[in-house]
């Protein structure tokens, strides 16, 4: 239950700031989203169970699960990784945040250099 | 042995990848060549080995590898099966290709571009070939860093605009995804594919999960109305970066919606309706929005999202003709695409301009490139003897077969509307006089000056660059893949029969299952 209120709580605050049109907000509220999902894989797991997961040690029964907990720290680190890039995209584009409309009609150049 | 060659794909360029970043570090100035050289010979490679890999599951093994030694249900799982070795030949034929284009262009210069482009394909292969939902995601990642920085690298304005809604766009479509691994596993408690067969069909939350998963998947594979994304992004950036997105990310996005449907869903012919929708809208839309654009490539990149529909279509028919005619498309859409790309990207670099207004008279200034350019429009439009017409035709009969008449004519009008509009591009571009005057002040981006146009014999006149005609090696590329789109037209048999071969492949999803979870 906790878990689930959690997630909306994250949920909706990113989907909030994701809908911003400063792109500091939105990476902000791709942060929270990306812990809201992080929560929901690791409660894919079962929050009961939260003994060590080591063959021999504990009682499998009430073992946690190793493999969603493996699931989040690969995201995490996904997850950073695409948040320190798109905070270095908001700096190139400096205070242009509020310009972020493409035209597709644009002349596609894009050019060799 | 055969089971070693799997890991090839993703690890070669990978470490080869590592090995250029590193050794090129500190030395910018230093010439392009070697890079160059590792990245075509690497490609090369897997393209050696990918076609070792459709040679034997095309004779019928299903090669397995479970890294790690680990055992069935607890390791990661690499599987090639003729879908996965099919595409896998494709995407190494592409990278290479555009490999030597972006030599052509001189985007590879960059000395960040090879070892980018490297990594991308190596996360294309590694999910093409992984039987495992999260390294699905991990690999998709894997794929999509790089193709950011290769969109934003060389910034301008426009791409910098353009690669936060790429960015920010596909963020959202991984983090939808990564939530639909986590339901699915809390729901069927493993994200092995093998393990996971036609689940969705018994259990219904399993069955919202791996939809969950499916709508990700349709974000990345641009289907309407999820689609506005890629025609704003893909023409913002270099011409060789398009090339190899248009070959690699969409596809793979198609692929995991067929994988997955056939897989999790087992083809349920309950939800077939819903694909179908959206595969009919994605052709019609995809198709109308590429009428008001104006200039060469996002022409080109609206098409993409229509093509896109034609390859769901095979899906929902979800019959073995249907789906040997969606990989068949695929797999000539990929180099059709490629080399009509090409051709935008060549009249950029070499004329300063994509903009069809600024454009004409190059069929008698570039006849190998406009050859290249009709060659494949019409590949595209499906006229025969050309590779498109069998596909389309395939997915025609398939349609009619299953008596899904409106599917069949949505076909034939969608090609007719692709007609008109590569019709206007060959007159705008190739055809017609190049325009009286000299507009090119216009536009920011324009960067090649022109001198005013003089008339030529016939009174007409032509667009006359400081730069004489394109260097062969910039219409080479375009060529070599038109000139493929004929080969696959003539001599479909091989392809057909590798298609039949993959369609037989998604509809026994117990077979696969098998091959996954066999200890």
């Amino acid at each position: 239950m906790t878990a689930a209120v959690a997630v909306g709580v994250l949920v909706a605050g990113g989907v909030y700031l994701v809908l911003q049109r400063n792109l500091v907000r939105v990476v902000l509220g791709f942060v929270l989203l990306g812990h809201a999902v992080n929560v929901l894989v690791l409660a894919a797991g079962g929050m009961d169970r939260r003994g060590l997961p080591l063959i021999g040690q504990g009682d499998p029964a009430t073992a946690a699960d190793p493999l969603p907990q493996a699931f989040v720290l690969t995201a995490i680190v996904i997850t950073f990784g695409i948040t320190v890039y798109l905070l270095a995209l908001a700096r190139a584009g400096g205070a242009d945040t509020e310009r972020d409309a493409v035209e597709p009609g644009d002349d596609g150049v894009g050019g060799g250099r | 042995m055969s089971d070693i060659l799997l890991v090839l794909p993703v690890v070669a360029p990978l470490t080869a990848a590592g090995l250029l970043i590193l050794l090129r570090r500190g030395r910018p100035e230093s010439s392009p060549t070697p890079a160059r050289g590792v990245g075509w010979g690497v490609s090369a490679g897997v393209l050696v080995v990918a076609c070792v890999l459709l040679t034997g599951a095309l004779d019928g093994s299903r090669p397995v590898l479970r890294l790690g030694g680990w055992p069935a249900g607890i390791a990661i799982t690499l599987v090639a099966d003729v879908f996965s070795a099919l595409m896998l030949v494709v995407t190494a034929l592409l990278v290479l290709a555009s490999l030597a284009f972006a030599a052509a262009t001189g985007e590879d210069d960059d000395r960040f571009f090879v070892p980018l482009a490297l990594i991308l394909s190596s996360g294309v292969y590694g999910a093409l070939l992984t039987a495992d939902l999260f390294n699905l995601f991990v690999f998709v990642e894997v794929m999509l860093l790089p193709s950011y920085v290769l969109l934003t690298a060389a910034g301008g304005g426009r791409r910098l605009a353009a690669g936060r809604l790429y960015v920010t766009v596909n963020l959202l479509a991984s983090t939808v995804f990564l939530a639909g691994v986590g339901l699915l596993y809390g729901t069927a408690g493993t994200v092995n594919l093998g393990e996971l067969a036609a689940v969705a069909t018994a259990s219904a939350p399993a069955a919202v999960a791996s939809a969950v998963i499916m709508l990700a998947m349709a974000v990345k594979a641009a289907v309407v109305p999820l689609h506005s994304w890629l025609p704003t992004t893909y023409s913002a950036t270099g011409p060789a970066v398009t090339v190899l997105f248009s070959g690699l990310l969409t596809k793979v996005g198609v692929y995991a919606l067929i994988r997955i449907y056939a897989v999790l869903f087992d083809g349920d012919r309950r939800y077939l309706w819903l694909l179908m929708t959206a595969a009919l809208l994605t052709m019609v839309v995809g198709v109308l929005g590429a009428v008001g654009e104006r200039a060469m490539r996002p022409v080109l990149t609206f098409h993409m999202v229509s093509q896109i529909g034609y390859m769901l279509l095979g899906l929902a028919l979800f019959t073995g003709a249907g789906l040997a005619a969606a990989v068949f498309f695929l797999v000539q859409y990929v180099l059709v695409k490629a080399a009509l790309l090409m051709v935008a990207g060549a009249v950029e670099v070499g004329y300063g301009t994509g903009d069809l207004a600024r454009l004409g008279g190059l069929m008698r200034r570039e006849p190998a490139l406009a050859l290249a350019f009709a060659v494949s429009a019409l590949a595209l439009v499906g006229i025969p003897p050309l590779s498109g017409f069998v596909a389309k035709l395939g997915l025609a009969t398939a349609a009619v077969a299953e008596q899904r008449y409106l599917a069949a004519a949505v076909v034939v009008g969608v090609s007719l509307l692709t007609l008109t509009s590569m019709l206007k591009v060959w007159n705008a571009v190739f055809w017609q006089a190049a325009p009286e005057g000299n507009r090119a002040d216009e536009g920011p981006h324009d960067a090649a000056p022109r001198a005013p146009s003089p008339h030529d014999d016939t009174g007409r006149t032509t667009v006359t660059g400081v730069r004489t005609r394109l260097r062969p090696a910039l219409t080479a590329p375009a060529l070599l893949l038109a000139g493929l789109a004929v080969v696959l037209g003539l001599w479909a048999e091989p392809l057909l029969t590798a298609a039949a071969a993959a369609a037989d492949g998604l509809l026994d999803t117990e077979a696969y299952a098998a091959a996954v979870t066999a200890p």
